[in-house]
């Protein structure tokens, strides 16, 4: 994972030769996993025919009232709990108003003053360590609803615009971090941190294709002065950033970008207002984008609609008596209860939640957690991604896969040849005892053994020759012709041996 | 007796024994607003069709011996700012002149249930915005007690229709006096109830934290009926209240002995008109004579009710109305022009750049909202808009929001020494129309002594009272703690035991313009 925005002169991947200190904070929006909106019944799958997930509360028909979904609340305060956040005892909506063709009603209900959540935190580790642990602050959790999708049709010549509402009324949370990340690497990291934690919750599926989760990254830089002062630059907000690693990049470009200008302009924040700037990830370069007027005033008040939302100690407790394991919990217990690395554990938690119940499994039943993480981390991961299938569909559970291990460890077979067995086993669900009889692979006898091996020492007088010399990698050539006599022997096995007849002549 | 000259509750019961039918009823009240509505412009649209119907359906219903509901066979017509499925619903406003709600608004849900038969939709002040009825698109409502003043309003085609006769009972809608005062000017009966004691979904949205749907009849007895029906927690509304509903029209009985009326000494020092002011004193006297005490309180308050209210209601309002865009409904501006001046200006261009796009795109909300919105519905905006703009807030909708808990806080203290607050409902009686349309100022003082109820969120009903010497109703009002409807009506049911001005009818025919 390096950078590919190498290429930009003034960029290195450590921050710490920089002629000054990158400051980063996040805006990501979260959308909940709810069956229905935020405010009506209507449903929040992706993908249906445009505005046929709509009724007259998400059209802002005249009349319409929205009522609260609870389970969005519920969601949203199970994953404020897990980034540690004060839960308030009282919270309230408000209106967001601006007119977009997107906004049927003229207004977003948000969350303004009052957030439901506050004073966070998530922590980050490299578990490669290419930075030192982060603790990340969160301003502010809240929810609001989402817009719809404006659709640009530029082929009809006249720039027709076309408007899908299935997505207005979505319940998004939107989270709000402190300018606490120091470089775009710790940006890219934590998000995936943030992600990962947000889909064990099972708040989001973070799917951002689909739009489930968006990131707004605002960055400036603090630049040291000889007359020890710190320079600090106008904070630039940047969008349309569409993947983790264009989240990356796009902070890459703007720090360096940031840094040529303040050496032309030496301008300095407040001198300008906050600018807004979209990613071009074809291009690898940020552009200013217009400012709109509209947008500069919200006009934010509490929303007479809806009443205020008050919770309870019981309630909170009820609300996150659900709630599962966090990552940062996760990877400290199967470090410890496995005796696994730290890396390890890492890789494994990174995989999702699924994936860790099939190693835990295995784990079981092996005893044996190393084992059990070699086997998960190199075969098992090769397997997914070689069928492109998830760990939930994975056709060989834990059991027929721990036997097949026992089977190596026993040394009926070598690590290869169980996994041409491993693979077959995935291709067709069979048992590794099934897959090994269809293959022909049997145990090969003692004797059989012995036989081919003074065989293979005869016929080979040059490699003899050579590994009495001293050069005992020779016997290697002696591996390959063993396999084609006998597709079924145990190279170690006729290494070893082959070794010991050529000693004793 | 004819039917249009029957209470809603001598109706029902007529229907029920089937000493009348629901289509001889319908008939009754469609063929009065056949003969008037050209001369009072009550109505903005006569559903006949959908009420003879159901009247048809009451009566065969009945004929097959099945129970009907509590309202079987009353004519009632419906402010136009509640939604009808399927039904002209337009706010009196071109902006809506072509909406057609796809739902009905929970009351008129329980109408249909309770088997009333819905005439038609009555006129309104624009949104709701006014005191006077003239700010409709669709022409003035008329006062029926003299053709040349207004009606008061908003809900001024709902009081016109009912002391017309048209039918018995309507519906209004109460933001600041709005169901209140138009009552009093008209000399009927209506109650605003306690915010959240009638849901407001399907109620189009003028100041949702102050708007309430309410009856408007000739007597409280017609409203306690119908409020029985109309009441009661929605799940479709987060703000209506989850308290139970009392049978108000089976509450009326109990006498009056012992109840504590306050009276404000203010309401009678400036701008009360003196004839409106004995009509006052007198009501108390009968409300004395009734067994009531009458005790003298103070809402210090009260005085900034108007500015607070028109700083709070137009806020909410600004907001509310910015959905009327023209993209999604209401009125659209001709875009096809818009377009055309466009494509003139960029000849030169090959394509159309983005900020050219928006360009468009705002000149049509502009277009589109100047073309479809009134000059009041406008003013009102621009107020609100201008009150929730950055370094605004704070000095005008925040303090706005002080002293509206304020003015909660004068109520409870009262409360806390009388079990009512009785005074006048409007200065003056019925206005010529014309008289305040000039003067926005004048215009928003109608509602002086009727805005502390729904910044409070309290109930209040309005009665008539008395006469003018020029013939014209005089009304009272009536306040009570929240959810204390069943004293606020059997009060005033009591008052119209005693009294019979309630009775007293607008001498129509000879005024009336030939169809
Ligand atoms: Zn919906």
């Amino acid at each position: 994972m390096m950078m590919a925005a190498a290429s930009q002169p003034t960029t290195s991947a450590t921050t710490d030769v920089l002629p000054y200190t990158i400051v980063i904070g996040l805006e990501v929006h979260v959308q909940l996993l709810t069956r229905t909106k935020l405010f009506c019944g209507c449903s929040t799958a992706f993908g249906a025919a445009p505005n046929t997930q709509t009724c007259p509360v998400c059209l802002g028909l005249p009349g319409s009232l929205p009522v609260m979904n609870h389970e969005a609340f519920i969601l949203a305060v199970r994953a404020a709990k897990a980034l540690s956040c004060r839960i308030a005892e009282f919270t309230k909506w408000d209106r967001k108003h601006y007119f977009y063709p997107d906004l049927p009603k003229g207004y977003q209900i948000s969350q303004f003053d009052l957030p439901f959540s506050s004073d966070g935190k998530l922590l980050v580790c490299d578990s490669k360590g290419r930075f030192a642990p982060r603790t990340v602050g969160i301003v502010r959790v809240h929810l609001e609803e989402d817009a719809g999708k404006s659709i640009h049709d530029e082929s009809t010549g006249c720039a027709d615009s076309r408007i899908d509402l299935n997505r207005t009324g979505v319940p998004l949370m939107e989270i709000v971090t402190q300018p606490d990340l120091r470089s775009p690497q710790e940006a890219r990291a934590w998000l995936n941190e943030l992600k990962l934690l947000l889909v064990y919750l099972k708040v989001s599926d973070c799917n951002m294709q689909e739009g489930s989760l968006r990131v707004d990254a605002n960055i400036n830089l603090h630049i040291p002065l000889p007359d020890g002062r710190i320079a600090k630059t106008p904070i630039v907000e940047i969008k349309n950033v569409n993947s983790f690693r264009s989240v990356e990049r796009a902070l890459l470009y703007e720090a360096s970008r940031q840094w040529d200008e303040f050496n032309h302009t030496h301008a300095e924040i407040g001198s300008s207002p906050k600018q807004t700037r979209g990613w071009d990830d074809p291009a690898g370069v940020t552009r200013a984008q217009r400012h709109k007027e509209e947008s500069s005033d919200y006009r934010y008040f509490p929303e007479p609609d809806l009443v205020p939302v008050t919770v309870s100690e019981t309630e909170l407790s009820l609300m996150t008596s659900a709630q599962g394991e966090t990552p940062a919990l996760l990877r400290s217990r199967l470090e410890s209860q496995w005796s696994i690395s730290a890396y390890d554990a890492d890789v494994l938690v990174n995989q999702g939640i699924a994936f860790v119940g099939y190693f835990e499994r295995l784990a079981t039943i092996l005893s044996d957690g190393k084992s059990a993480s070699n086997w998960m981390q190199q075969d098992v991961m090769r397997m997914l991604n070689e069928n492109t299938v998830a760990i939930e569909s994975f056709p060989v559970r834990a059991e027929g896969l721990a036997a097949l291990i026992a089977q190596v460890s026993s040394g009926a077979f070598d690590t290869s040849r169980a996994r041409d067995i491993f693979s077959e086993m995935v291709k067709t669900g069979r048992s590794a005892a099934e897959v090994a009889a269809s293959m022909g692979i049997a145990d090969v006898g003692d004797d059989e053994l012995m036989s081919l091996c003074r065989e293979l020492v005869a016929c080979n007088p040059k490699i003899v020759a050579d590994v009495k010399g001293g050069k005992e990698q020779a016997a290697a050539g002696l591996l390959g012709q063993a396999k084609k006599k006998n597709p079924n022997v145990n190279p170690g096995k006729v290494r070893q041996l082959c070794l010991e007849l050529i000693r004793a002549m | 007796m004819h039917p249009g000259d029957m209470s809603a509750c001598e109706i029902a019961g007529a229907v029920a024994r089937g000493d009348i039918s629901a289509f001889e009823c319908t008939q009754a009240a469609l063929s009065r607003i056949d003969r008037l509505n050209g001369s009072i412009n009550a109505f903005l649209h006569i559903d006949a069709e959908g009420a003879i119907a159901s009247a048809r359906s009451i009566d065969s219903r009945r004929a097959r011996g099945e129970s009907l509901g509590p309202l079987a066979g009353v004519p009632i017509a419906i402010k136009d700012v509640l939604c009808t499925r399927n039904v002209p619903t337009t706010c009196a406003s071109k902006m809506l002149k072509d909406f057609r709600p796809p739902y009905d608004a929970f009351v008129v849900e329980r109408l249909r249930t309770s088997d009333a038969v819905i005439v038609g939709k009555t006129n309104m002040d624009e949104f709701a915005m006014g005191g006077s009825n003239e700010n409709s698109a669709f022409g003035p409502v008329r006062n029926p007690w003299d053709l040349s003043r207004a009606p008061g309003g908003s809900s001024g085609g709902s009081a016109a229709c009912v002391a017309a006769g048209m039918s018995p009972i309507a519906l209004g809608s109460d933001t600041g006096g709005s169901i209140r005062q138009p009552a009093g000017l008209c000399g009927i009966t209506g109650l605003k109830p306690t915010y959240g004691r009638v849901s407001r979904r399907g109620l189009i949205a003028f100041a949702s934290s102050l708007d309430q749907v309410g009856p408007m009849a000739r007597s409280a007895a017609d409203c306690a009926l119908v409020l029985e029906t109309i009441a009661g927690h929605d799940p479709g509304d987060s703000t209506s209240l989850k308290a139970d509903v009392p049978p108000y029209s089976r509450l009326l009985e109990e006498s009056l002995a012992g109840v504590r009326i306050g009276r404000v000494a203010a309401h009678f020092t400036e701008g009360l008109n003196p004839e409106v002011a004995r009509a006052v004193d007198e009501a108390f006297a009968v409300f004395r004579a009734a067994g009531a005490t009458i005790h003298d309180i103070e809402m210090p308050h009260a005085r900034w009710g108007v500015p607070t209210y028109y700083l709070v209601a137009p806020c909410e309002a600004s907001s509310n109305l910015a959905r009327y865009d023209g993209v999604h409904f209401g009125h659209r501006t001709d875009t096809a022009q818009i377009l055309a001046s466009h494509a003139a200006d960029r000849t030169q261009k090959n394509n159309i750049d983005s900020d050219q796009a928006d360009s468009t795109l705002v000149e049509m909300y502009r277009k589109s909202r100047a073309e479809g919105f009134g000059s009041e519905v406008k003013r009102r905006i621009m107020l609100g808009t201008y009150a929730l703009s950055a370094g605004y807030y704070d000095a005008y909708y925040l303090k706005a929001l002080k002293v509206r808990r304020l003015i909660r806080q004068d109520y409870l203290n009262a409360f806390e020494k009388v079990d009512l607050i009785g005074g006048p409902v409007s200065a003056t009686a019925a206005f010529p129309l014309g008289e305040k349309t000039g003067d926005p100022l004048s215009m928003y003082l109608v509602d002086l002594y009727t805005v502390t109820a729904n910044l409070a969120g309290v109930g209040g009903i309005s009665f008539p009272c008395g006469l003018s010497a020029s013939g014209l109703p005089l009304g009272f009002q009536l306040q009570s703690p929240a959810l204390a409807e069943p004293l606020l009506l059997r009060a005033a049911d009591r008052f119209q035991r005693i009294t019979d001005w309630h009775q007293r009818r607008p001498h129509l025919e000879g005024t009336l313009q030939q169809p």
